[in-house]
C-alpha cells in the first residue's frame, strides 16, 4: 500500500508540470498585462516594474524561472499586492475555503446519505418519492439562486442567522447548505441506487437470518457496499465544491481563496491566478489519492497495484 | 383475487385462484413482441410517452424554447429600453414580472435571456458531444496501451478544477458567446468519452461487428456504420443531461460577470443583478431564478425519462 501511495505521489509531477505549463502560457500569451492602466506609465517606472517581476526577459526564461520556483514551493510575489507573496495570500484564504468546503461536503454526505438509505430501504414508498423529488429539485436549483434566497429568508427575514461574513459557526450554516445541497442531492441518488443493489443480495439475507438487528444489518453489512459509488463520486465532487465556493464566497462575502480568484483573473494578477490553480490542483490530486486509498480499504475486491 | 370465483371455491390456494381457468394453456404475454415491426426506438418512444414527468418536462421545454425563438415578436418591450421614471417596480398589468432598476421590463429580459441560455446549452453540448464521441471511440476501438493511456488522462482531468481554466479562458480571450460555448464544451466531454468508450468496448466484440470486419470493412466504417449507431441510446441520454449542466455553468460564469456582457442578458446575469438588489427588490432574483430552476428541472426529468426509456434494464434495477 505504501509503495502504491509513493508511486501515485511520484505521478503527480508530470500532471502538475502540464497544468503549470498550460496555465502559464495561457496567461502570458493573452493580450493586456497587469500593469496596463488608463494612464500610460512613464517609461522608467514601467521598466523598473518589469525588472522587478522579470517581465523583460524572454518568455522561455520566465517560464523556466517560474517552474524552478514552483518546484521549490515558491509561487512568487503577487502582481496586485506587491508587498505580499502568493504563498501568503493563499495561506490566508486557505483555512477559510477548506472549512467551508469540508462543511459543504459534510452536509452533502450526512443529508444525502441519510436520504439515500431511507429511500433505498423503502423503495417506491412515500419516503422514497419524497426524498427523490427533493433530490431532483436539489440538482436543479443553482447555488447562486439558492444562496440569495436562503439569505433572504433566514437572515434578512427571520433574522435567525447572520447575513454574510465570517467568524462564528453561525456564519457557516447558510454557505455550507448553499454549497452542499447540489451534492447532497447527488449523493442521495447514488446511495439509493447502491442500497437497492446491495439489499437484495444473499449476505444481507444471511445477516437477517442470523437475527441481527435491522440497524446492524443496514449500517454494518449493507452500507459499506452501498456507499462505494458515493466514495468514487467524492473526487469529482470535491473539485466541484472548490469551484462552487467561488460563487458562494462571493455571495456571502467570505474571505476565502475563491472570492479572490475571480478578482485576480480580471486584474491579470498572473502569479496569483497561476498560484491558485497550482495549489488547487495539488489539493485535488492529494484528495483523489485519499479517496482511492479509502476505496481500496472499503472494497476488498479492489487490489492496488 | 378473481371476483367471478364462486364462494364455494374460497378454500382454494390464493395463487391458483388468480389464474383464469379458461381451459387454454396460459400464454406468456410479452407486450413488446406482440406488435409487429416495432423497432427499439419505437419501444423507447412508447415508454417515454408513458412517463408523465418526462412529458411534462418536454412540454415545458418546448414552450420555453418557442418563446425564446419568438422573443423579438412576443416580447412586450425592447429588451434594452430603459425608463428611469419607472425603475424597480413590482409586477403590474403592463410589466408582468416587474421592472429592474433601470426600468427595463423583466419579462422581456427573461425571454431574451432564454435565447442566450438555450443557445449556450445546446451549442456547448454539441461541442462536448463531438469531442467526447471522437475521443471515446478512438480509445475504445484502439484498445490496449492507447486505450489505457487515453483513459488515464481522462481520470486525471476529472479531478482537476476545470472551471478555473474556463474562467482564465474567458478573461483572456474576451467575454463573447462563441468563446463561452467552446470553453464550456471543452470541459464537459469527459463523461461522454467514458460512456462512448465503454459502449465501443462492448459492441466491438459482438458478432455483427465481427462479421462486418470479416468481409473487409475498414476500422472507420466499422465504427461509424456498425458500432456508433448501436451506442446512440446512451449518447442521446447523456447529451440530454449535459444540456442542464452546461446551462448551469453558463449561468455561473455570467453570475460572476464573466459570461454574457450587458446590455445582453442571460438568466445567470439576471440572477446576478437580482442578487445584488434582492433586499429591496426580491422579484429581480426570484423570477430569473425560477425560470432557470424550472428549465433545469424539466431537462432533468426529460433526461431521466429518456434513460429509463432507452435502457429498461437500468430502469428496473433503479
Amino acid at each position: 500500500m505504501l509503495g502504491y501511495i509513493l508511486r501515485r505521489v511520484a505521478g503527480f509531477a508530470p500532471i502538475l508540470f502540464v497544468m503549470v505549463s498550460l496555465s502559464f502560457f495561457m496567461m502570458r500569451l493573452a493580450p493586456g498585462g497587469p500593469f496596463d492602466q488608463e494612464r500610460a506609465l512613464p517609461d522608467q517606472v514601467r521598466a523598473n516594474i518589469e525588472a522587478r517581476y522579470h517581465l523583460e526577459e524572454p518568455i522561455w526564461r520566465q517560464y523556466l524561472r517560474y517552474l524552478g520556483d514552483v518546484a521549490r514551493g515558491d509561487l512568487g510575489p503577487s502582481f496586485r499586492y506587491p508587498d505580499r507573496s502568493v504563498n501568503e495570500l493563499l495561506s490566508l484564504g486557505f483555512p477559510v475555503s477548506v472549512t467551508l468546503g469540508l462543511c459543504a461536503l459534510g452536509v452533502a454526505l450526512a443529508l444525502g446519505g441519510t436520504a439515500g438509505i431511507l429511500a433505498g430501504l423503502r423503495r417506491n414508498a412515500f419516503v422514497d418519492y419524497l426524498t427523490m423529488s427533493f433530490a431532483l429539485f436539489g440538482v436543479s436549483v443553482p447555488n447562486f439562486v439558492l444562496g440569495p434566497i436562503l439569505m433572504l429568508v433566514f437572515a434578512l427575514g427571520l433574522r435567525w442567522l447572520p447575513v454574510a461574513g465570517w467568524g462564528t459557526w453561525r456564519h457557516l450554516i447558510l454557505p455550507s447548505v448553499t454549497l452542499g445541497t447540489f451534492y447532497a442531492a447527488y449523493v442521495a441518488r447514488l446511495t439509493r441506487a447502491g442500497m437497492l443493489e446491495v439489499i437484495g443480495q444473499d449476505f444481507i439475507r444471511t445477516a437477517r437470518a442470523k437475527g441481527l438487528r435491522e440497524a446492524t444489518v443496514v449500517l454494518r453489512h449493507a452500507l459499506p457496499g452501498a456507499i462505494l459509488p458515493v466514495v468514487t463520486y467524492l473526487g469529482p465532487a470535491s473539485a466541484a465544491v472548490l469551484t462552487g465556493s467561488v460563487v458562494v464566497e462571493t455571495i456571502f462575502s467570505i474571505p476565502g481563496i475563491g472570492r479572490y480568484f475571480v478578482g485576480s483573473a480580471l486584474n491579470r494578477d498572473y502569479t496569483m491566478v497561476l498560484g491558485t490553480v497550482v495549489f488547487y490542483s495539488v489539493l485535488l490530486l492529494v484528495f483523489n489519492l485519499i479517496v482511492d486509498v479509502l476505496y481500496a480499504y472499503l472494497d476488498p475486491r479492489v487490489q492496488v497495484q | 383475487m378473481s371476483s367471478q370465483a364462486p364462494s364455494g371455491e374460497r378454500r382454494e390456494p390464493q395463487a391458483a385462484s388468480d389464474i383464469p381457468h379458461s381451459g387454454t394453456p396460459w400464454v406468456i404475454r410479452i407486450p413488446h413482441l406482440e406488435r409487429s415491426g416495432a423497432s427499439p426506438w419505437h419501444d423507447a418512444l412508447r415508454r417515454l410517452r408513458r412517463n408523465r414527468l418526462a412529458m411534462l418536462g418536454l412540454l415545458v421545454l418546448v414552450g420555453f424554447v418557442l418563446s425564446a425563438v419568438l422573443a423579438p415578436w412576443i416580447a412586450p418591450f425592447p429588451f434594452d429600453r430603459t425608463n428611469l421614471q419607472y425603475g424597480a417596480k413590482p409586477p403590474t398589468r403592463t410589466h408582468l414580472l416587474g421592472t429592474d432598476e433601470l426600468g427595463r421590463d423583466l419579462f422581456t429580459r427573461i425571454l431574451y435571456g432564454a435565447r442566450i441560455s438555450f443557445a449556450v446549452g445546446i451549442l456547448a453540448t454539441l461541442v462536448s458531444l463531438s469531442i467526447g464521441v471522437t475521443y471515446g471511440s478512438v480509445s475504445g476501438s484502439r484498445g490496449g496501451r492507447v486505450d489505457h493511456l487515453m483513459m488515464r488522462a481522462v481520470d486525471i482531468l476529472y479531478g482537476l478544477p476545470f472551471m478555473f481554466f474556463v474562467i482564465i479562458l474567458m478573461v483572456i480571450f474576451g467575454r463573447n458567446i462563441l468563446n463561452l460555448f467552446i470553453a464550456l464544451g471543452a470541459v464537459q466531454w469527459l463523461t461522454m468519452a467514458r460512456i462512448v468508450r465503454g459502449q465501443v468496448l462492448v459492441l466491438k466484440t459482438r458478432e455483427f461487428v465481427l462479421s462486418a470486419q470479416a468481409i473487409g470493412a475498414s476500422p472507420a466504417r466499422l465504427l461509424v456504420r456498425h458500432v456508433l449507431p448501436n451506442a446512440l441510446g446512451p449518447i442521446v441520454v447523456y447529451a440530454t443531461l449535459t444540456v442542464p449542466a452546461v446551462m448551469l455553468e453558463e449561468a455561473f460564469l455570467s453570475f460572476l460577470g464573466l459570461g454574457v456582457q450587458p446590455p445582453m442578458a442571460s438568466w445567470g446575469s439576471l440572477a446576478s443583478e437580482g442578487a445584488a438588489a434582492m433586499e429591496t427588490y426580491p422579484w429581480l432574483i426570484l423570477f430569473p431564478g425560477l425560470a432557470l430552476t424550472v428549465t433545469l428541472l424539466s431537462l432533468n426529468f426529460l433526461g431521466d425519462g429518456l434513460r429509463d426509456a432507452l435502457d429498461p434494464q437500468v430502469a428496473s434495477a433503479r
